[in-house]
């Protein structure tokens, strides 16, 4: 409850902050500060629950903070951080109003925390609303660019949309079962198969979590906003948000319909299928690297919809280790681009000679979404595969399918490789880069690499589940 | 046993140094990969005392998921690591008065890929393995695409993501062979005890899958269409260690993780598979015949040489094993003394096309001298060490009890005067007849005559005494 508390807070005294702190960089500093005492007290509470061996169970189990969801949220906190650090100068250059996007960010913070830890179907409605409205409004927070505006009014849109599929849902769930608690669903527990009423419902719900973390058929609204909206405000939406909405997705999935899977499994099956095929052929295609990327948010997404399939212990552990290396990853490869003045691939030409130590970041983020290995990225794609296989034998078509679209998404990741170090340019960096950035960048890169080689360093961390 | 790690630790360390240090990244290159000769010849003697043996090594790595850093050298790994040894250091002498652009990036790379491959030979572990079949590949793409010909980005990207292709489909095979397992661990071992216990058909899918991303890599007809392309754009000391060593990654991986590990599945399909090798060698050879560019022809004539040994890896017999492996060292030395000459040739007279080349044995009568014995080396005749090796795997094939292995050994044999055909043309035109160009050809230089000496010493030695190498295979 006090990592909630303390974000949440955090948030409200960002939104005063502003009518009296006027220098941007100094509200980034206090806004970096908030996110450390955050941090701070996330590890105090996982060490609480670790020690005690516990569950927490709040407001008659509305809330529920065992280990894993302690852990994941201190890794979207420092995640966070590390975001803001390596981010703030281009969250300062968005617009004037510095102080309330960061309370817009320590909000969806404390919506992270509630999609970590709920235990109420209730409670996951209200974290994926407060998730979701500080998008719409830092999507469109550019207000200079009538893209900004466009990326917002589309998300709105469409995020209301999907939202009334995630209440009809619910509505059916608790109809077919009279309760909210995801605990106490029962659904198959008794062995006697699903009401009809239960399985519409968890279909709605698979729609709207679909929307959500843009899978296929339910995707396309992302390359739009992602395009769109401000490329910090793209960096958070496409990695720590993506990330939390997949693990409410898990718990929702693993914890409540669990026992019924045969019913939905085929359904999560085929939209992976669509996603992996989608996300990355269309990336193929795109002439801009901020459009790329957001395609192949799109089909890491397929991957970690594996995660999902999985349904076992396996799964949840994977879904840790493929969001920390692709928000490592792509937070950096963003961080990058927003370097650039030009966010096509010409744009990149020649920026090894030119800068190559931030070539060589680039190049190790890429070899990471593409999962080469010795990044991190490859023990990712390693773990969410084997979750799903270790499960079910039969699903190694699906694991082939994402493996031969794993060959495909190397052909618009290397295009960047190729502009940086084979292409002759001049590339021209808007933005100069920091002795402060390089060594934020360089720390990303040096946490891709150890992950990759030594995973067990994040797994030790993980078994403690 | 550090001795094992220090193949893999000595040129990753080199290589690392290699991109800070400006113009004298080649004798730091040079230094380490003479390290490396120096270390892989101590395997090789405790090889002499004990032969047959296997030296193995395990670092504990993520014990949660079973794998560990295990390294393993039998007589083949050992054969393999001593033959990565020395090309490496030809290479260097060999390039060494030419400049190239950005030589610390490009000795760097190379020792990163010589660690890279060092890897792949010793790995013991199957996760470990497959670290260092993709990590081989990311500085030699690297490598192929900096220098080299007009079209190499575009050939080289094709030859990554074939390559690549095929290791997904391996990857795929690789987990669904550790789930497979009892407990859970890639240790080699236990992977040779489950792939045997699976049931036929799971065998033969496994087979395959594992298969492809080898026969991509040997490369086998008909998954080579990357090769010649990627062989001629590439700049030749690249060329070489394409040609010499990444082709043996491919048929050692056969050798140690297909076919003891899926013994029916192979059992069951190596017909094809020799039907596939023996249409690789008639295919290659006739399309050798009729190429003008230097590189492509001893590019086509790589693949005909590897069809031969991977017909003779699936004959699977005693003598048929033997033979592979000794022709994989010979192959390696052959193929390397060939890349040299054509380097050198291209140096000179700044051209590949056989029409526009000749006279040579007048202008610089070492480098024709050194051709001639290369071409007798790759056609296999007596008193060179291919002609053991090319003896050996036909005497394997006819031992073997695949019934047609008769016609296999017709159609191979067929192979090997095809070979001879456009080898002894290439040497006749590239050497002998009018001289067609007005350059000023140089005579062979010193660091250039060492490497191609060293070569032919190795060929005809072991041409006249192979149980230098064959006694270590115990």
């Amino acid at each position: 409850m006090k990592p909630l508390i303390a974000s949440t807070l955090s948030g409200i005294l960002m939104m005063f902050l502003a009518l009296w702190v006027r220098d941007k960089s100094r509200v980034s500093n206090l806004a970096l500060g908030l996110l450390a005492i955050v941090l701070g007290i996330d590890i105090w509470s996982l060490t609480e629950v670790l020690q005690q061996d516990s569950v927490q169970h709040l407001f008659s189990g509305m809330l529920v903070y065992d280990s894993f969801s302690l852990w994941f949220f201190t890794l979207m906190t420092a995640a966070t951080l590390l975001y803001v650090l390596l981010c703030r100068k281009h969250i300062e250059r968005v617009g004037q109003h510095v102080a309330e996007y960061y309370a817009l960010i320590f909000f969806i913070l404390s919506a992270i925390n509630l999609l970590a830890g709920y235990g109420n179907l209730l409670i996951l409605f209200l974290g994926i609303e407060i998730i979701s409205i500080p998008q719409y409004v830092l999507a469109g927070s550019d207000k200079r660019n009538l893209k900004s505006s466009e990326a917002s009014l589309k998300y709105f849109l469409m995020g209301s949309f999907s939202t009334g599929f995630l209440l009809m849902g619910i509505a059916l769930l608790y109809g077919a079962t009279g309760t909210f608690d995801v605990a106490s669903l029962n659904l198959g527990s008794n062995g006697n198969g699903i009401n009809m009423l239960a399985l519409t419902g968890i279909i709605l719900l698979i729609v709207a979590l679909g929307f959500k973390v843009s899978a296929a058929p339910m995707h396309f609204w992302t390359p739009d906003v992602y395009d769109g909206a401000p490329t910090p405000f793209t960096a958070l939406m496409a990695t720590i948000i993506k990330v939390a909405l997949f693990v409410a997705f898990i718990r929702l999935f693993m914890n409540g319909f669990g026992l019924v899977n045969e019913h939905w499994k085929m359904v999560i099956a085929v939209v992976t299928a669509l996603t992996l095929l989608i996300g990355n052929i269309t990336a193929v295609f795109q002439q801009s690297v901020k459009r790329m990327l957001a395609y192949s948010s799109i089909s890491q997404a397929g991957f970690m919809l594996f995660a999902v399939l999985a349904n076992n212990a396996f799964g949840l552990k994977s879904i840790i280790i493929y969001s920390v290396a692709y928000t490592l990853a792509t937070i950096g490869m963003f961080t990058i681009l927003m370097k650039l003045k030009d966010y096509t691939y010409d744009g990149f030409n020649g920026l090894a000679k030119k800068d190559p130590m931030l070539a060589l970041f680039g190049a190790i983020f890429i070899f990471s979404l593409a999962g080469i290995p010795l990044t991190a990225g490859f023990f990712a794609k390693w773990y969410v595969l084997t979750s799903v296989l270790e499960y079910d034998n039969n699903l190694l078509w699906l694991v082939l399918f994402a493996l031969i679209m794993a060959v495909v998404s190397v052909f618009y990741y290397f295009k960047v490789i190729i502009a940086m170090y084979f292409k002759p340019g001049d590339t021209a960096i808007a933005h100069p880069v920091s002795a402060a950035d390089r060594f934020y960048l360089g720390l990303t890169a040096a946490l891709v690499l150890l992950i990759g080689a030594m995973p067990n360093l994040l797994l030790y961390l993980i078994t403690q589940l | 046993m550090l001795l094992l790690f220090s193949f893999i630790l000595v040129p990753f360390i080199f290589g690392v140094l290699s991109f800070f240090s400006g113009s004298n990244a080649k004798r730091i290159a040079l230094t380490g990969s003479c390290i490396s000769l120096v270390l892989s010849l101590c395997l090789i003697t405790q090889f002499c005392e004990h032969p047959g043996q296997e030296l193995q090594h395990s670092v504990s790595w993520i014990p949660a998921i079973g794998a560990s850093l295990s390294l393993s050298a039998g007589a083949a790994a050992a054969i393999l690591v001593l033959l990565t040894a020395i090309i490496f250091p030809l290479i260097f002498i060999a390039q060494w008065k030419r400049p190239i652009e950005n030589p610390s990036r490009f000795y760097g790379l190379m020792l990163l890929s010589q660690a890279g491959l060092m890897g792949v030979f010793l790995a013991h572990d199957l996760l470990l393995f497959y670290f260092f079949w993709e990590l081989a590949l990311i500085p030699v793409y690297f490598l192929c695409s900096l220098w080299g010909g007009e079209k190499r980005i575009r050939v080289t990207f094709k030859f990554f993501i074939y390559t690549f292709l095929g290791s997904l489909i391996m990857l795929a095979a690789i987990i669904w062979l550790y789930i497979q397992t009892p407990t859970r661990s890639f240790d080699y071992a236990t992977i040779l005890q489950t792939g045997q216990s699976l049931s036929f058909g799971m065998q033969q899918i496994f087979f395959w899958m594992l298969f492809i991303a080898f026969a991509i890599k040997m490369p086998l007809f008909p998954f080579h269409t990357w090769q010649p392309d990627t062989y001629e754009q590439s700049a030749t000391p690249v060329t070489i260690v394409l040609s010499a060593i990444m082709v043996k990654m491919g048929l050692f991986a056969a050798y140690k993780w297909l076919l003891p590990v899926l013994p029916e599945g192979a059992a069951y399909w190596s017909q094809t598979v020799m039907i596939l090798s023996v249409t690789g060698i008639i295919y290659a050879s006739l399309l050798a015949m009729v190429q003008s560019d230097l590189k492509r022809i001893v590019a086509y004539s790589s693949i005909a040489h590897v069809g031969l040994m991977s017909l003779g890896l699936f004959a699977d017999t005693p003598v048929a094993t033997n033979g592979f492996i000794f022709q994989m060292f010979n192959h390696g030395i052959n193929i390397t003394g060939m890349w040299l000459i054509v380097s050198m040739i291209e140096d000179r007279y700044k051209t590949r096309d056989l029409k526009a080349l000749g006279g040579m044995s007048g202008a610089a009568p070492a480098i024709a001298i050194s051709l001639v014995i290369m071409a007798f080396a790759s056609i296999g005749l007596p008193l060179t060490n291919g002609f053991i090796g090319e003896f050996m795997l036909f005497l394997g094939v006819f031992q073997s009890a695949n019934p047609n292995h008769i016609a296999f050994m017709v159609i191979a044999g067929l192979g090997i005067i095809l070979g001879a055909i456009y080898t002894l043309n290439m040497v006749q035109k590239v050497a002998y007849g009018t001289a067609k160009t007005t350059l000023q050809i140089e005579k062979i230089r010193p660091g250039e005559l060492f490497c191609l000496v060293i070569i032919i010493v190795i060929i005809i030695v072991l041409g006249v005494y192979p149980k230098l190498l064959l006694g270590l295979i115990g």
